[in-house]
C-alpha cells in the first residue's frame, strides 16, 4: 500500500518538475506564431530564427567569454588565497577567511546594485567587463571555500611526505599539490561557469549594448510570448545537460582512486 | 534443556556470493556464545539474521520454539547492540535507554525508574540527563548495552561491540560484559574477530570461516583440541606440518611420527603443535631464524636442521638467552600434538 | 606545524582575493550605504528614504508581501521536497539513486530566466492549463493564474523543491542506517521511528535548507517579475523600479539595505535556533 502511494507521489512530483520544461521544448517546435496550444508542428523555423538572430548569437558568445574568463580568474584567486591561508599561519586568519566568503550571503541584486553605484561614481561605463567583475565577486567565495576545504591537514601531510622524500617546493606544487587538488579545481571552475553562464541580475544591471545571453532572452521576453524564446531556452537546456553528463563522467572516472 | 535459539540449515546468498552455507547452531539459555571468525566469515550475517534485519535465503530460525525466520526485529525477543552503538544523539542518555519501553507503552514514571536501574547496573547512574556526545566511547558502549537490556530480550546480540576501544579499555569492558551477563542471565551472542576476546568471554565458541562453522565448543576444548586446520591457526598460533598416515595408524611427518587414531591408512593429514608446548630440549636441533620479544615471553621461529622447510614456532621464557642465526635444540611432548585431517 | 615561514609569500598569495573582495564588494556596499543617505532632491545627509519606508504604505506592503510569499514558498517547498527526498533515499534501489536524483534536478539546468518563462506558457490565459481545462469542459472561461501571487509561488516552489530535494537527500543519506535499525529493534514502527528518531536528526539540515530557500527567494527579481505581474510588488521589483524608471539610486540603495537587514535578522534567528538544537 505504501509502495503505491510513494510511487504515485514521486510520479506526481516528477511530473510537476518536468511540466514547464516539457512545454518549453514541445512548443519550441511550434509551427505557428505563438508557443501555446494548439500545437502545429513540428517545425524547426524557430531554431533557425535563433541561429540567425545576431543578438542572440552575440549574447551566447558573450556569455561564454564572460563565464570562462571569470571562472578562470575566480578559481585562480580562490586557489592562491586558499593556499596562503591553509599552508601558512596568518594573523586574523579566521576573520579574513570569513570576509572572503561573505559575498555568499548577499543577494546578487544587492551586489549588482553596489557595483552599479560604485562604477557610476567612478565614471566607469556599463560593459561586459563590469558584469564580469561582478561575476568574479559572486564566484570567488565559492572557489575559495571548495579549494580550502581540500587543503586540510591530511593533504598537508602528503606534501610533507613529498618534501621528506626530497622534492623541491616547485615539484611539490606541480607533482603533488596540483594533481591532488585537481577535483577541487575542476569543481570550482565548473560551478563558477554554471553560475556565471546563467546569471541575470548582475549582467542586466551592469551591461548596456554588449550583453549576455540571459539578458538577451529577457529582452525577447519583453516583447511577449515568442517561440524563439522556447527555441533558445531548449538549446541552452540541451547544452547544459550535455555539460552535466560530461561532468558526471569525469567525476566518476576519478572514483576508483 | 531445550535450546533457546535454533538455527536450522540457514543459507544466505547475495547474488553470486554465498555468505552462509547451510549453518546450524543451537544457543542455550543463559549462555555466552561468541561467533568468532575473520571478515567475510559470515558471522555478522548470521547475527543480522538472528536479529531480524536480514531474511535468510533458506533455512529457519526458531526462538523459544517459535519460527521467527520472517519476523521483524521489533516483534522478536531479541535486542541488538550495534557496532557504532547507534545512540540517538538528540535524546538524553536516559531517554535513549527508556526508548524501547516507551515503544511498548510503558508509563513515563515506570520507564524512568527502569532506565535508571539499568544505568546503575552498567555503572552509569549519574549519566541519565547527559547527552551521548558528552560521554566517552566506553561509556557510550555501556549505554547501548543498557538500552538493549532494559527491554528484557530473550537473547542479546552484540555486533563487535568492543572494536572501537583501545586495548586496556577493551579488557576492562570484557570483564564487565561477562559480569553483567552473569547478573542478568540473558543469553548473549557476541560477534568478534578477536580470538583472545572470544576465549575470555565465551561459554561456547563458534569458529566460522567462509560461511561455515569450522568448529564449536568450550574455549578450552576448541583451543586444546581444534577440529580443523583453520581452527588451529585462528584460535591461537600453531605450527602445522603435513604428513602421511601409514597402515599402523600413525602419521609420519618431517618432525617425527605420532599416533593418528581414526585416520585412514594412506591418507594425507597434518599435525599442529602449539608454540607454548615447545621447549628447549635435546630433541630437534635447529637454527634460530627470528626472535621477537613480547614482554612475558619470546616468540621464536626456528628452522630444524633435518627439516629446514618446516619452520617451528616456539614460545620460550623471556629470560632464555637466544640469538638469531645461532643453533638451538628444542623438544615437545608427543601427547600435546594435535592431529588434524587435511 | 605550518610556521610563518616566508610570510611574504603568504600575504602575496592571499592579497589578490582580499583586495578584490574589498574593492568590488565591500567598497561598493559602503558606497550603496552612503548613497542611501543622500536622497535626490534633498541637500545633504538625510534619513528620508528610511523614514519614507515606514510611512509610505506601498513600500511597507512590498516588504510584507515579500515576507509572506517567501515564507509560504519555503513551507510548501519543504513539505513537498521531504517526502520526495525520502522516497529517493530509501525507496529507490541503491543502483538507481544517482540517476533518479539527477533526473529530479535536471530542470535546474535550464536558464533561470527561461525556467520562469516556461511557467508562463503553462499558466497564461492561453497557456496549457487553461487550454486543457477549457477543452475538457471543466471551465467556461479562462482563469487568471499568471500575473498573480499564485503564479509567483508556483514558479518559486518549482525551483526550490528541486534544491531542497538535493539537500534533504544528502542529509538523509548521511544518517547511519543503524539508527533506523536500532529504532526498529526497540519496537518502533516506521511512523514512530520517523517521528522520534529520523525527523529530529534531520531537522537541523532542513533548517539550513529552509534558510537558503528564504534568502534566495526573498532576493529574487526574475520570478516575481515574469510571473507575478505588476499588481503586487515584491521588494526586488520595487528596488529595480527605483533604478529603472526613476534613476533613484539613493532610494534603491536604502531599500537594498533594508532587505539585507531582514535577511541578516533571519540569519541570526536561524543560527540561534540551531545553537539551541545542538545544546
Amino acid at each position: 500500500m505504501t509502495r503505491i502511494i510513494s510511487t504515485l507521489y514521486a510520479a506526481a512530483i516528477y511530473g510537476f518538475i518536468f511540466l514547464p520544461v516539457a512545454v518549453l521544448v514541445l512548443f519550441s517546435f511550434q509551427g505557428t506564431l505563438f508557443p501555446i496550444p494548439p500545437f502545429n508542428g513540428p517545425s524547426l523555423r524557430w531554431y533557425t530564427a535563433v541561429l540567425n538572430d545576431a543578438r542572440l548569437t552575440d549574447g551566447l558568445v558573450n556569455s561564454l567569454l564572460v563565464a570562462i574568463a571569470t571562472s578562470a580568474l575566480a578559481t585562480l584567486l580562490g586557489f592562491l588565497s586558499a593556499w596562503g591561508f591553509a599552508r601558512f599561519h596568518l594573523p586574523a586568519s579566521a576573520l579574513l577567511r570569513g570576509f572572503i566568503t561573505l559575498p555568499l550571503t548577499v543577494s546578487y541584486l544587492i551586489i549588482g546594485m553596489g557595483l552599479l553605484i560604485f562604477f557610476n561614481w567612478l565614471g566607469l561605463p556599463k560593459s561586459l567587463m563590469a558584469a564580469g567583475i561582478g561575476h568574479v565577486v559572486i564566484n570567488l567565495p565559492l572557489c575559495f571555500a571548495i579549494i580550502y576545504s581540500q587543503m586540510g591537514e591530511h593533504q598537508a601531510n602528503i606534501e610533507r611526505a613529498a618534501r621528506d622524500l626530497g622534492a623541491k617546493e616547485w615539484q611539490v606544487l606541480t607533482l603533488v599539490t596540483a594533481p591532488m587538488l585537481w577535483p577541487a579545481l575542476f569543481a570550482s571552475f565548473f560551478l563558477s561557469m554554471t553560475f556565471s553562464w546563467d546569471e541575470f541580475v548582475i549582467a542586466f544591471l551592469l551591461t548596456r549594448f554588449d550583453t549576455t545571453l540571459p539578458v538577451e532572452i529577457w529582452n525577447l521576453l519583453r516583447a511577449g510570448l515568442n517561440p524563439k524564446t522556447n527555441a533558445v531556452g531548449s538549446l541552452v537546456f540541451g547544452v547544459s545537460i550535455v555539460l552535466a553528463i560530461v561532468f558526471e563522467l569525469v567525476a566518476f572516472r576519478k572514483r576508483p582512486q | 534443556m531445550t535450546a533457546l535459539v535454533c538455527v536450522e540449515n540457514v543459507s544466505q546468498t547475495f547474488g553470486p556470493a554465498k555468505a552462509l552455507d547451510s549453518v546450524s547452531l543451537s544457543i542455550q539459555p543463559g549462555s555466552y556464545t561468541v561467533l568468532l571468525g575473520p571478515s567475510g566469515s559470515g558471522k555478522t550475517t548470521l547475527l543480522s539474521i538472528l536479529g531480524g534485519f536480514l531474511q535468510p535465503t533458506t533455512g529457519r530460525v526458531l526462538i523459544n520454539g517459535a519460527d521467527c525466520t520472517l519476523m521483524a526485529p521489533a516483534k522478536r525477543p531479541t535486542a541488538t547492540v550495534f557496532q557504532d552503538y547507534a545512540l540517538f544523539p538528540h535524546m538524553s542518555v536516559g531517554s535513549n535507554v527508556a526508548f524501547g519501553l516507551r515503544m511498548q507503552g510503558v508509563s513515563k514514571a515506570e520507564r524512568t525508574a527502569k532506565a535508571q536501574e539499568m544505568l546503575r547496573l552498567v555503572g552509569l547512574e549519574h549519566a541519565f540527563e547527559k547527552k551521548p556526545h558528552q560521554l566517552s566511547g566506553g561509556q557510550r558502549q555501556r549505554v547501548a548495552l543498557a538500552r538493549a537490556l532494559v527491554v528484557e530480550p530473550a537473547v542479546l546480540l552484540l555486533d563487535e561491540p568492543l572494536g572501537a576501544l583501545d586495548l586496556k579499555l577493551r579488557r576492562q569492558m570484557q570483564d564487565e560484559l561477562k559480569a553483567i551477563q552473569k547478573r542478568v542471565g540473558t543469553a548473549f551472542v557476541h560477534v568478534t574477530h578477536d580470538q583472545e576476546e572470544a576465549m575470555a568471554l565465551a561459554d561456547h565458541v563458534v569458529v566460522m570461516n567462509h560461511g561455515r562453522i569450522e568448529d564449536e565448543g568450550s574455549p578450552e576444548r576448541v583451543y586444546a583440541r581444534p577440529a580443523t586446520r583453520f581452527s588451529a591457526t585462528f584460535m591461537g598460533e600453531s605450527t602445522i606440518v603435513a604428513g602421511q598416515v601409514d597402515v599402523q595408524g600413525r602419521i609420519t611427518t618431517a618432525l617425527g611420527t605420532f599416533d593418528a587414531p581414526g585416520l585412514a591408512a594412506g591418507s594425507t593429514a597434518c599435525i599442529a603443535i602449539r608454540p607454548e608446548h615447545v621447549h628447549v630440549g635435546p630433541a630437534i636441533p635447529a637454527i634460530v631464524t627470528t626472535v621477537v620479544y613480547q614482554g612475558s615471553f619470546k616468540r621464536v621461529t626456528v628452522a630444524p636442521i633435518h627439516a629446514p622447510d618446516t619452520p617451528l614456532l616456539a614460545r620460550l621464557p623471556a629470560g632464555t638467552p637466544i640469538q638469531e642465526g645461532t643453533q638451538i635444540s628444542l623438544r615437545f611432548d608427543p601427547a600435546e600434538v594435535i592431529v588434524l585431517r587435511d | 606545524m605550518s610556521a610563518a615561514r616566508q610570510p611574504i609569500a603568504a600575504w602575496a598569495s592571499v592579497s589578490p582575493a582580499l583586495l578584490w573582495t574589498l574593492a568590488f564588494f565591500a567598497v561598493p556596499f559602503a558606497a550603496m550605504g552612503v548613497a542611501s543617505l543622500f536622497p535626490k532632491g534633498e541637500a545633504g545627509l538625510s534619513l528620508a528614504h528610511y523614514t519614507q519606508f515606514f510611512t509610505n504604505p506601498s513600500y511597507w506592503r512590498s516588504l510584507t508581501n515579500s515576507l509572506e510569499v517567501t515564507l509560504i514558498v519555503t513551507a510548501i517547498s519543504v513539505l513537498l521536497a521531504y517526502p520526495f527526498a525520502w522516497i529517493l533515499a530509501f525507496g529507490v534501489p541503491e543502483r538507481w539513486q544517482r540517476l533518479a536524483l539527477m533526473l529530479a534536478v535536471l530542470p535546474f539546468w535550464t536558464s533561470y530566466v527561461v525556467r520562469s518563462y516556461s511557467w508562463l506558457l503553462v499558466l497564461a490565459e492561453k497557456g496549457i492549463i487553461n487550454d486543457s481545462l477549457l477543452g475538457i469542459g471543466l471551465l467556461s472561461e479562462p482563469i487568471q493564474i499568471a500575473n498573480t501571487r499564485a503564479a509567483t509561488v508556483i514558479g518559486f516552489v518549482h525551483f526550490f523543491v528541486m534544491l531542497l530535494t538535493l539537500t534533504i537527500f544528502a542529509n538523509l543519506k548521511q544518517l547511519s542506517p543503524n539508527y533506523r535499525k536500532a529504532a526498529a529493534d526497540l519496537g518502533a514502527g516506521p511512523v514512530r521511528s520517523f517521528i522520534h528518531v529520523i525527523l529530529p536528526l534531520t531537522l537541523p539540515g532542513i533548517m539550513v535548507g529552509a534558510f537558503l530557500t528564504f534568502v534566495l527567494a526573498i532576493g529574487d527579481y526574475i520570478t516575481p517579475q515574469i510571473l507575478g505581474g505588476n499588481n503586487e510588488l515584491l521588494m526586488p521589483q520595487l528596488i529595480m523600479m527605483q533604478i529603472g524608471r526613476r534613476g533613484d539610486f539613493a532610494g534603491a540603495s536604502a531599500l537594498s539595505i533594508i532587505l539585507m537587514l531582514v535577511v541578516t535578522l533571519a540569519y541570526f534567528l536561524c543560527a540561534r535556533w540551531l545553537k539551541i538544537e545542538r545544546a
